[in-house]
């Protein structure tokens, strides 16, 4: 493979794909919904509820509904602490996935059904790159940002957690052993998994927007996670955050090559 | 003798039932100007698109530069240059901005593709929009940044689809200058596809004309319109008053076809040069005052037109 191409056809799309308003506006407005204002929310919405005088009361009743891991893992907490763990480090952890995914779907639709739509392909198509050069540098251009935004939320998140938590905490709290095996081990497959899923779904379809509206999907498995967890079935422990990322590799690894397998020069040419 | 740069033999690629290109045998010298003409769907952008390598050709032998364009494409591509029938340009980056990229793709190093950049946007007359977005182009400009892109790596074969679409006419004569300047000064071997007829004619050493994906006539300009036009057409110029006896006397004593041209004259068409002399010798004699005769060479549309009738037929 040469490198010298793949960073050239990288920047290439990296300097396309930030052009667009329809890119950019999710990149930012997302994670500042989730990295700022929910924590803020979870951690005051305990304060606000506790007023009504029958939050607590609820709260004792949910905490029943926990698995046996989950309590053990929330013994150490005072109940005033309980709460503010359960939301930001368990109940966030899963919700956190949706950014990766969400970043590199944006990028991919934008970067292969959109170059469909702009007519930009043929000529790259002419260019010496092979057709593994080309898919790599489109996978790489999606899937670098959303690693970068992965963690670039992640470290604001901790911040606002601990800073706005310190009240009720006192102590630095987040992050915790699995939010680590999140961040290195879950974050860059569920990254993939967006991107991996785009590349088929662009295949099909001849626009951006067609491409990132049918790829909204592969956040689905992420939801069940979170519901799943609201409804006490498990809790997203460092185990289970190992074992999904295990799951997300895998599956990853079937995307990319059935992407690889698909992405060839005379498939794509005849899709424009 | 000169090197044969592109050789292909029963060529052959099928998509279903249509068949896009059927048994092309070609041979295109190095530093040749190539025309390839036809009409839209004749199986010519099929063609490039096997020369280098985008699509696989069902049958048939194909060499350019001496290399299998299925097996070594990369290489292939990376010592030729297409401009495509849309420029298929990066309209969200600015024009010095997509070229060092592709310069770099194509593999200059940093600092010459930065050179040939601006070299290539002053010989365009680029330079000053070097930095603005090329959504912001015009339909020619953006022709030019396409031709631009193609010459970046300074590409042994060029393929040029319509290149002179959508360019105003001194545009269109620069571009001329400049294909014939690749060729004959270069040594490039220019593969051009055009619908302009008076453009292959000025341009090309051979034309290969395809239709229905066949190569149904290959040769230089002068010998297609020879061979398939018959005869010249000849406009003579008589007194006004006396068209119309000029056009029975054609008629009946040479058996031939006029039509009234411009101003008093008749244009005789298929007239071979020697049956010159005869049709002014009836004149003559009918007493029809001829102030004027012009033969006209058949012309490579003449030649086009005369071999899709046949076609037709």
């Amino acid at each position: 493979m040469n490198m010298q191409i793949i960073r050239a056809l990288v920047k290439r799309d990296l300097k396309t794909v930030f052009q667009s308003k329809a890119v950019l506006m999710p990149l930012i407005i997302v994670p500042l919904i989730m990295f700022v204002a929910m924590p803020l929310l979870m951690i005051y919405l305990p304060d606000m509820m506790s007023v009504s005088g029958t939050s607590m009361s609820n709260m004792d009743e949910y905490m029943q509904m926990m698995p046996p891991g989950m309590l053990a893992e929330l013994s150490g907490y005072t109940v005033e602490q309980q709460p503010i763990v359960i939301m930001l480090i368990y109940f966030l952890a899963p919700m956190f996935l949706i950014l990766p995914i969400m970043v590199a779907s944006v990028i991919a639709a934008d970067s292969f059904a959109g170059e469909k739509e702009r007519k930009t392909m043929e000529a790259l198509l002419y260019t010496p790159a092979t057709d593994l050069e080309l898919f790599t540098a489109k996978m790489l251009s999606a899937w670098l940002p959303a690693l970068a935004v992965a963690l670039l939320g992640f470290v604001i998140y901790a911040v606002v957690c601990n800073v706005a938590g310190w009240h009720i905490m006192g102590r630095i709290f987040f992050p915790n052993l699995m939010w680590i095996v999140l961040i290195l081990w879950v974050v860059p497959p569920a990254a993939g998994l967006g991107l991996g899923s785009m590349v088929l779904v662009s295949r099909r379809m001849k626009t951006f927007q067609e491409a990132y509206q049918m790829g909204g999907m592969v956040v689905l498995p992420v939801l069940l996670l979170i519901l799943t967890q609201a409804f006490g079935v498990m809790y997203f422990s460092t185990l289970v955050a190992a074992l999904l990322g295990l799951a997300l590799w895998l599956v990853d690894g079937v995307l990319i090559w059935l992407g690889v397998k698909s992405f060839q020069r005379g498939e794509l040419i005849a899709q424009l | 003798m000169a090197e044969c740069v592109i050789d292909c033999t029963n060529l052959t690629r099928k998509f279903g039932e249509l068949t896009a290109v059927d048994s092309l045998s070609l041979q295109v010298q190095a530093g040749e100007i190539f025309g390839f003409l036809g009409h839209n769907g004749a199986g010519k952008t099929t063609t490039v698109r096997l020369l280098n390598g985008i699509l696989n050709a069902n049958a048939g032998e194909v060499r350019v530069l001496g290399l299998d364009p299925a097996i070594d494409g990369a290489e292939l591509r990376r010592r030729s240059g297409v401009l495509t029938e849309s420029p298929s340009l990066d309209e969200r980056l600015t024009a010095r901005e997509m070229l060092e990229i592709y310069a770099r793709v194509f593999g200059l190093d940093e600092k010459r593709a930065r050179s040939r950049t601006v070299e290539l946007l002053e010989a365009f007359e680029l330079l000053d929009r070097a930095d603005e977005k090329l959504a912001g182009f015009s339909k020619g400009m953006k022709q030019r940044m396409a031709l631009v892109r193609a010459l970046l790596h300074s590409p042994e074969v060029l393929y040029l689809d319509e290149p002179s679409a959508g360019l105003d006419p001194v545009s269109t004569r620069g571009l001329h200058d400049l294909i014939l300047k690749l060729s004959r000064e270069e040594g490039r071997t220019i593969f051009l596809c055009t619908h302009n007829l008076m453009e292959a004619q000025k341009l090309c050493d051979r034309v290969g004309v395809m239709e229905h994906g066949k190569l149904i006539a290959l040769g230089t300009p002068a010998e297609l319109s020879h061979r398939l036009v018959h005869g010249a057409k000849v406009e003579i110029e008589v007194q006004k008053e006396q068209a119309a006896a000029a056009q029975e006397v054609i008629r009946n004593q040479c058996q031939l076809f006029s039509e009234p041209g411009q101003n008093g004259t008749l244009v005789v068409t298929a007239l071979h040069h020697e049956k010159i002399p005869a049709v002014l010798a009836a004149l003559v004699q009918a007493k029809v005052n001829v102030y004027r005769v012009a033969a006209q060479e058949p012309t490579l549309e003449d030649a086009y037109f005369a071999l899709h009738a046949a076609d037709r037929e």
